[in-house]
């Protein structure tokens, strides 16, 4: 019998699940993956927007301003990579001048510092890359960029040292409420607790009415990327968005926290929650559309195209109270900006909560996380000391992204570890590189078989497991 | 101790090659450097034969051959340092090259030469750059990742495949994956013609009836967790695909042999120019860069399709570099450029310096489309150097055209390698 449980560990439900670990509950997070950060959080634009896009107002707004101070200063208490770098909302047509004028006046409403509006002129001569055709510019200097897979691990490992539980490769599959207990049923058995939220992504609607009679609906919008290799990063150096439209922030092109150059997403509806296959039509879109923004965007270096769904919900808003069942509490509709808005619903959930059972808060919280070692982060004496430690860091398996031996293990052997290529690759970018795993494949799958005991044949890319690898080390 | 008269970056068939050129020449102060645990690079995972008939007048495997270089490096007694690898290159005031290794011997530690050969190889496309639209399933592999787990770890990837691209490696993967009990339906190739040796066309697809489908291309994958399928449509003249003739596969495994690329990250932050035909390093007959003392040969310079071609190279690069360690490195003389004229994609050298040319000088390049019935030309302006018939030229097989040194004696400043017509 736990306290609470938390349905689905990306962002939201980790950054939701360490806010609580912060007082003397019992927590557990399940996920039907077998790794944090599988859905949503994986494939965004991994931007940490500065808020002045959101309704006045609006959750979205309050969240989006709260969430992207708190992430700026949890990057360095959790130690996830993350860079003020600014960003710009570029104008077309003289017409429009006045919609960025719009935006600047929602900056002040919502309480964004550092926006204004500048020419063409101006804005080219910050970002010599851009377009001739942009005629004016919103300027955000505390827009940022963030690692989205670091920061859900950072949530997740932080939860997770002080007293979290979590249950990967656990799906749920029915929910029924007994007195004040609920009975969660899951493909690895039942759970009870006494508050449940559902923070389950684009599945929020499933898992809402698998309670609730009341309606909720989420659509998945499909929006496709292109990455380029890090040799296109330093075409910009801040994220440029376009006058937004109904159908999304356009397509905005950006350098990733990790150096790299990324144009996306588009904006499409679809019915299958598990769409993440990226189209030709869809792809042709990221090219045309980014470069009326940036020109001679190198899109012949291009290392890979992904996709993510967007949670939308039918409000309009982030959909974050208790439902009219009591003590579930959605987590709902966390289209963008979600990622920027995280830490903060957080909080905001544990403010329900406090008014469903009494929060008291726990007197030996651990605030910090330290994340991997990134061995070419390091100095050079931290190098070679770290070497003489443990001589596996001194053997390097990806060549691309120089990932040595002894991150790879870390990755593995740490608490809430990889058990997935995929997950091997979002703690370390192992295979993140130019040749997107063709040379250290082989030895990153020899490795996690040898931790799981496993065969070569039995690694996964992604996906869950049917029993959990890890009960082993319990 | 940790300076050199020759560092060469890699122990693959072109390192080798070129470290036992320049020890015969007379350099013992020299170092291999590779960063796997042994000595061979691709060819460990090449168990099929067909390497040596040049080199050796036989046929071996990619193992044998590499075991052959192997043997002489430790019987000439030639430094090395395995699971070793460059982290940068770059040229010091005094024009010694500073190599930055790690190793878990070492640690990071910089290492000083007066020369360095590149032979680094060369990676495998991915599909992250085909922009193949579709999922991102379990069971896509390029063919030489695919060879490497199949045969040097043993893993049983999949039982029904599809190749794309038709490289050397996925010619020769189609046909190992069909001994290893698999069903290779079909080998697509975007360009009307193959960019894998006759032979190996013969050898590994037609003799186990594999088909081979010319100007056709993967246009959407299918499986969300693990593959499914694959769409593959015709594609017109332009490499686009025709809507309405997408037909589908079913497959768990999708390989990919859709091209190499020289593996130069290092040699370009060494401040070395990139020639974007080859993407390797622009050289001159001595195979040297336009950085002094900086050579390169074997794949990272450009890609081969022989082996014995890659060895042949590299001990000229050997040999060069040992001639500019114990000459000092003057480099004077009249250097001409080596254009690439009509059907030629890239020539290496793409200059000859006239006064350093040694006796024969090798024109290595690739033609850009088929030829049938053609005269390979070489010219200075007006002046005909060079005539050599050819019933066919494709792509895929490298042209080596070698010019003696008195022919060049003359030119003022540029020559052209072209392909022309034969008249009837």
């Amino acid at each position: 019998m736990y306290d609470i449980l938390v349905i689905g560990a990306g962002a939201v439900g980790c950054a939701v699940a360490r806010e609580l670990s912060k007082y003397k509950l019992s927590v557990c997070v399940v996920e039907k993956e077998s790794d944090v950060c599988e859905g949503t959080s994986k494939a965004n634009s991994a931007i940490v927007h500065a808020g002045f896009d959101a309704k006045p107002g609006t959750l979205k707004a309050e969240l989006n301003v709260r969430g992207s101070k708190m992430i700026k200063e949890l990057s360095s208490k959790l130690d996830f990579a993350y860079k003020q770098n600014g960003a710009m909302v570029l104008c077309f047509d003289e017409a429009d001048v006045g919609k960025l004028e719009e935006l600047k006046q929602r900056a002040v409403i919502n309480g964004v510092d550092g926006v204004s509006v500048i020419s063409g002129e101006e804005a080219r001569k910050l970002e010599p890359s851009l377009s001739d055709n942009v005629k004016a510019a919103l300027w955000a200097q505390t827009s940022a960029i963030v690692c989205p897979f670091e920061m859900t691990l950072a949530f997740a490992e932080n939860a997770f040292a002080n007293g979290a539980e979590f249950r990967l490769s656990t799906k749920v599959t029915g929910i029924s409420k007994n007195g004040d207990t609920f009975n969660v049923k899951t493909d690895k058995g039942n759970i009870q607790c006494k508050i449940v939220v559902n923070a389950a992504g684009v599945f929020a609607d499933e898992v809402h009415s698998m309670i609730s009679s009341q309606p909720m609906k989420i659509v998945p919008r499909r929006g496709e990327y292109m990455l380029m290799d890090k040799a296109a990063g330093g075409l910009i150096s801040r994220t440029i968005f376009q006058l937004p439209t109904k159908m999304g922030k356009g397509i905005l092109v950006t350098p990733t926290v990790h150096g790299n150059l990324l144009a996306g997403p588009t904006a499409e509806d679809l019915d299958d929650k598990q769409d993440v296959s990226t189209t030709k039509h869809g792809l042709d879109e990221v090219k045309a559309k980014g470069s009326l923004s940036v020109k001679n965007i190198p899109f012949n270096k291009v290392i890979t195209g992904f996709s993510g769904l967007r949670a939308v919900g039918d409000t309009g808003d982030f959909i974050i109270e208790q439902s009219d069942i009591k003590g579930f509490i959605d987590v709902a509709g966390i289209e963008s900006p979600g990622l920027s808005s995280a830490p903060a619903i957080g909080e905001y959930v544990c403010k329900i909560i406090s008014g469903i059972i009494e929060l008291v808060q726990k007197d030996n919280f651990i605030d910090t996380r330290k994340g991997l070692v990134h061995f070419f982060d390091l100095s050079n004496d931290q190098q070679n000391e770290l070497i003489s430690k443990d001589p596996s860091y001194g053997r390097i398996v990806c060549r691309c992204e120089y990932v040595t031996e002894g991150e790879i293990l870390d990755a593995i052997n740490r608490p809430l570890g990889a058990t997935t290529l995929d997950g091997v690759k979002r703690r370390t970018r192992a295979g993140m590189g130019r040749c997107q795993a063709g040379f250290c494949l082989p030895t990153t799958m020899a490795l996690i078989a040898s931790k799981l005991g496993i065969s070569l044949a039995d690694v996964k890319k992604t996906g869950a497991f049917d029993t959990d690898r890890r009960q082993d080390d319990e | 101790m940790n300076k050199y008269d020759l560092i060469v970056i890699g122990g693959g068939p072109a390192g080798m090659a070129a470290a036992l050129a320049a020890k015969k020449a007379g350099i013992d102060d020299l170092l291999i450097i590779e960063r796997d645990n042994v000595f061979g690079g691709i060819l460990n995972q090449c168990i099929h034969n067909g390497f040596g008939l040049h080199t050796f007048k036989e046929e071996l495997t990619g193992p044998e051959y590499a075991e052959r270089y192997a043997d002489m490096v430790i019987q000439q007694n030639i430094p090395f340092e395995l699971e070793t690898m460059v982290l940068s290159l770059e040229t010091t005031t005094d024009a010694m090259k500073a190599v930055t290794v790690i190793s878990s011997k070492r640690g990071v530690q910089t290492l000083y030469a007066k020369a360095v050969i590149l032979a680094m190889g060369c990676r495998e496309r991915p599909r992250g750059a085909l922009n193949i639209p579709g999922f991102r399933p379990q069971g896509v592999y390029t063919a030489g990742t695919a060879q490497k787990l199949v045969n040097l770890q043993g893993v049983k990837i999949g039982k029904q495949v599809v190749i794309l691209g038709s490289g050397d490696i996925g010619l020769i993967m189609a046909r190992r994956m069909t001994l290893e009990g698999a069903k290779v339906s079909a080998v697509a190739e975007l360009m009307p013609y193959s960019s894998g040796l006759k032979r190996n066309i013969v050898q590994c697809l037609d003799d186990y009836g594999i088909p081979l489908l010319l100007s056709h291309t993967v246009v959407d994958i299918k499986g969300k967790e693990k593959l499914e399928g694959v769409y593959i449509a015709k594609v017109d003249e332009k490499c686009q695909p025709i809507p309405g003739t997408e037909v589908y596969y079913p497959c768990d495994t999708l390989l990919l042999s859709c091209g190499l690329i020289p593996e130069n990250e290092l040699t370009v932050g060494a401040g070395v120019m990139i020639d974007p035909r080859t993407n390797g390093a622009y050289v001159n007959e001595s195979l040297q860069t336009n950085v002094n003392g900086v050579f390169a040969c074997g794949n990272v310079l450009h890609v081969h399709d022989l082996v014995d071609f890659v060895s042949e190279e590299s001990q000229r690069a050997g040999e060069n570099a040992a001639r500019f360690i114990l000459n000092g490195g003057s480099e004077s003389g009249k250097t001409i450029e080596v254009k690439a004229g009509n059907g030629v994609r890239y020539t290496v050298p793409c200059r000859i310096n006239i006064d350093n040319a040694p006796e024969l000088t090798h024109i290595r390049f690739r033609v850009t489309g088929v030829y049938k019935n053609v005269s390979i030309i070489l010219k200075s302006g007006d002046t005909e150097l060079m005539r050599k018939r050819s019933q066919i030229l494709v792509p895929s097989e490298m042209v080596d055209l070698i010019i003696q040194k008195n022919k060049l004696s003359d030119i003022d400043d540029t020559i052209e390698v072209f392909v022309e017509e034969v008249q009837k």
